[in-house]
């Protein structure tokens, strides 16, 4: 017999977890969904990110949501050289496709071996008064080391959203990814906007980084956990569609969370695969997208 | 008469909401030289596109020798001697020239390598058969595109404005060459801005004008006609 | 060279290296020749698909994991020689080859990239479930203390190996030079115009993927043997699969030689470094190598070679 509460239960944490995967998959819904850049190493740096929260956390006290926004500025730097790099080594020679996809692939292997050599292979935890503690609400449990992530994770999503809606370089962006000979000619290089989205979506590595370390303890290699289920969301939501990659993160975590409540927590990594083959193999514009 | 070597038939193409094509209708003749003129973006490229299958067609039907190709992938129609050039030339940028050819003999011609030489001398481009396309001049380019579809053996090709950009004295090489090819039984269809190698080439001309064909016969006739002229010049 | 001639010389190094094998006494030759064949074969598979048509396969794990764990599951059903389990493993990887691209290869190459990357988790998923290959615990094997034409297991499985291995550059070099090669050719620059000129493109993709998922499966079946406990993160370690990518890439990545220049090389360094520094340094070395040759030198070695050659 299913208990109804412990249903409701589990999709209320899917929700929380899924709010949690679109901040880990809002990189990639720019980089990949936008700019049609595979930055398979995204996940790699939001692992980054999180160690770097454990540093200024542990050290300096500093609550870990707000060192994943002090981290930002920096990883937004580290984004535009990135881009510059994939630019002149591959899409200027019209190389993108093979040697590109294998560019990030061999960042994503260095940066994880990068950080069990310099941070060791250990996992990492941080400390805040809102991630022992939980809510509770009719029944209903909300621990803080998943509602925080998820309220930060919405916010942040909703902010990028109105930036790329209201301001011009947003709206740039935004027009980048249709069509790069109209944007010429308003006099704005494509290439310039392409840097700055693509340190923009590397900037949100380090908050989803933030959020990540608030949510489990992390070792350097959890970053694969989430290539998959982090692209299958942009893909699943419709590629370059916002709303379609939190509304497809959110349908992730919601399966994934009854999954392992209910059968066997160790299936819960392939769900993403079982979503991602078929929007594939049947349905490649995804829920709210463009045709691929 | 003789049934049509190719025939398209009603044919209309759909972008979302925007007509590229609206039922369009024309026949091309065994060993017929065909010109396809129209003003830029009128619907030419997308109607070579929708005839050789890069894209599929939303309604009509198009038929080669009286048989329906139209639900036929791409390299099926190649392999039934239906050919097209490209108009941006696109060699295979890892392949040698004379390999680029043999990719087209191989997969859709009838292969043999006394041909690839032929045809690269045909084209003055026997010298680079070793090299690789990016050492290539843009005018060496389009010979190359031309070479490579002629080394598919087609029975009616369809040149994409292979002369754009070319010298005088090149144009009329290259119409001399589409013509020679003509005589050996090539059905040729050729999409053409250069009205001198057009109206030098063509038995017949087609106009078509923002998604519709507004013209079709005698090339002296299409270009004194009225809807033509007031599409190329404007009111 | 003939492909006739080309395969006689392969046979001829076999023989060659097995006669060398009558003088070897130390184990351990065997143990680094096995693992040296074993990348040759897994990187000569993955450059079917990802250097002669361009498509990017980071499920090498997957495929072989598959082979290995089949291996296992068959080998506790029926005890089969040898020969048997790498056929089934060879089946068991082509058919997830077969499955994977027909669902995905109609897109373009970066999604068919993707989905083998969640391949290779879902795959760890399941066998990380599959109790009857020992689950999340691992297998136990018990290696056979001698071979079947007498000397040691593991001589005998270097000999498999090194066999597969030939094979699959003889293999990969027919292929190169065949009309499907030509067409893999087009596939990898320019798709769209190689389908114009008569090229069925999704058939070549789809036989290339199944043959080289199929080869990665076999590399995979003598694996329980060769490491007598097998367990899901050794098995699907994502060191295969960017050593399987870095060493046709680094080689280069459009002939046979490249990827059998980059495994006897990356394996060498990989051996010499493990001694010397630390497996993680390791893996860095082989990262770090394969960014800078794909950033500088696209083509590999071959290129640099070919480069040096045409400026001579």
């Amino acid at each position: 017999m299913v208990d109804p509460l412990a249903v409701l239960n589990a999709v209320v944490a899917g929700v929380l977890l899924g709010g949690f995967y679109a901040a880990v998959a809002l990189g990639i819904a720019i980089a990949f969904g936008m700019l049609d850049i595979p930055n398979l190493a995204h996940p790699a740096f939001v692992v980054v990110g999180a160690f770097a929260t454990w540093l200024l956390n542990s050290h300096f006290g500093i609550d870990p949501v707000l060192a994943g926004f002090l981290m930002a500025p920096l990883f937004f730097l580290l984004g535009l050289a990135l881009y510059r790099l994939y630019h002149i080594c591959f899409e200027r020679r019209g190389e993108a496709s093979l040697q590109g996809l294998a560019f990030f692939f061999g960042v994503l292997f260095i940066t994880e071996v990068g950080l069990v050599l310099s941070a060791g292979a250990d996992y990492r935890s941080v400390s805040a008064p809102y991630i022992g503690a939980s809510l509770s609400f009719a029944g209903m449990v909300l621990p803080g080391r998943m509602l925080v992530p998820f309220v930060v994770s919405i916010a942040m999503i909703g902010l990028l959203h109105r930036f790329l809606a209201r301001s011009f370089t947003g709206r740039a962006i935004l027009a980048v990814s249709q069509d790069q000979t109209a944007l010429r000619l308003m006099g704005v290089s494509p290439i310039r906007i392409k840097t700055l989205a693509f340190g923009l979506a590397n900037a949100t590595a380090s908050i989803a980084g933030a959020l990540l370390i608030i949510v489990e303890p992390v070792e350097p290699s959890i970053g694969r956990d989430f290539i998959g289920r982090a692209f299958a969301v942009v893909v699943l939501g419709g590629m370059g569609s916002f709303y379609g990659m939190l509304l497809a993160s959110l349908i992730l975590g919601i399966t994934e969370s009854l999954v392992s409540d209910m059968w066997n927590p160790s299936w819960a990594p392939a769900i993403a695969f079982g979503f991602l083959l078929p929007t594939l193999a049947f349905r490649s514009g995804g829920l709210l997208g463009r045709k691929l | 008469m003789t049934a049509p070597l190719l025939t398209v038939d009603q044919l209309t193409k759909r972008f979302g909401g925007f007509v590229a094509l609206d039922q369009v209708s024309l026949q091309v003749a065994q060993g017929e030289r065909l010109g396809l003129i129209g003003p830029n973006g009128s619907g030419k490229s997308t109607l070579v596109n929708c005839i050789s299958g890069t894209v599929p067609i939303s309604s009509g039907r198009v038929l080669l020798d009286r048989e329906r190709i139209d639900r036929l992938p791409p390299h099926r129609r190649a392999q039934l001697g239906l050919v097209r050039s490209f108009q941006l030339p696109r060699p295979f940028g890892s392949l040698t020239i004379a390999d680029n050819l043999k990719v087209a003999m191989l997969y859709a011609g009838k292969p043999s390598s006394d041909s690839i030489h032929d045809l690269l001398a045909l084209l003055g481009l026997e010298d680079k058969a070793g090299r690789l396309p990016r050492e290539l001049t843009q005018i060496e380019m389009r010979k190359l595109e031309l070479a490579r579809a002629m080394a598919a053996n087609p029975r009616l090709l369809i040149v994409d404005e292979v002369m754009a950009g070319l010298s005088h004295a090149e144009v009329d090489e290259i119409v001399e060459l589409l013509l020679r090819l003509n005589e050996a039984g090539v059905t040729i269809v050729m999409i053409e801005h250069i009205m001198r190698a057009v109206m030098a080439f063509s038995q017949r001309l087609v106009c078509i004008v923002a998604g519709r064909k507004v013209a079709d016969g005698d090339p002296r006739e299409v270009t004194g006609d009225a809807h033509v002229l007031k599409a190329y010049l404007g009111e | 060279m003939t492909n006739l001639r080309f395969g006689l010389l392969g046979l001829a190094l076999i023989v060659a290296l097995w006669l060398a094998g009558r003088l070897v006494t130390n184990e351990y030759v065997f143990f680094a020749g096995y693992a040296v064949a074993q990348y040759i074969l897994l990187a000569t598979a993955w450059n079917l698909l990802g250097g002669y048509a361009g498509y990017v396969n980071f499920g090498t794990a997957a495929f072989f994991a598959l082979g290995a764990y089949v291996s296992v599951a068959v080998n506790k059903l029926f005890e089969p020689p040898l020969i048997v389990l790498i056929l089934v493993g060879a089946l068991a990887s082509g058919a997830v080859g077969l499955a994977m691209g027909y669902l995905t290869l109609k897109l373009r190459g970066v999604f068919f990239s993707i989905a083998t990357l969640a391949l290779a988790i879902v795959a760890q998923a399941v066998v990380t479930n599959w109790e009857f290959v020992g689950g999340s615990s691992g297998a136990y094997l018990l290696r056979p203390t001698a071979g079947p034409w007498g000397g040691s297991y593991v001589e005998y499985l270097f000999y498999v190996m090194l066999v597969m291995a030939v094979g699959a550059v003889v293999l990969a070099r027919c292929i190169e030079r065949s009309k499907i090669g030509f067409g893999l050719a087009a596939i990898r620059d320019d798709e769209l115009v190689g389908e114009a000129y008569g090229v069925p493109t999704l058939r070549l993709k789809l036989l290339v993927t199944v043959l080289s998922g199929a080869l990665m499966g076999m590399a995979g079946a003598p694996l329980p043997f060769y490491v007598a406990y097998l367990d899901p993160p050794s098995a699907f370690n994502l060191a295969y699969a960017v050593n399987t990518i870095a060493m046709p890439l680094i080689g280069g990545a459009s002939t046979w030689v490249g990827p059998v220049i980059g495994a006897v090389l990356l394996t060498a360094v990989q051996e010499t470094a493990m001694v010397t520094i630390s497996s993680a340094a390791n893996l860095m070395i082989v990262g770090l190598l394969m960014v800078l040759f794909i950033s500088l030198a696209p083509n590999g070695i071959m290129g640099l070679l070919r480069g040096v050659r045409s400026r001579a």
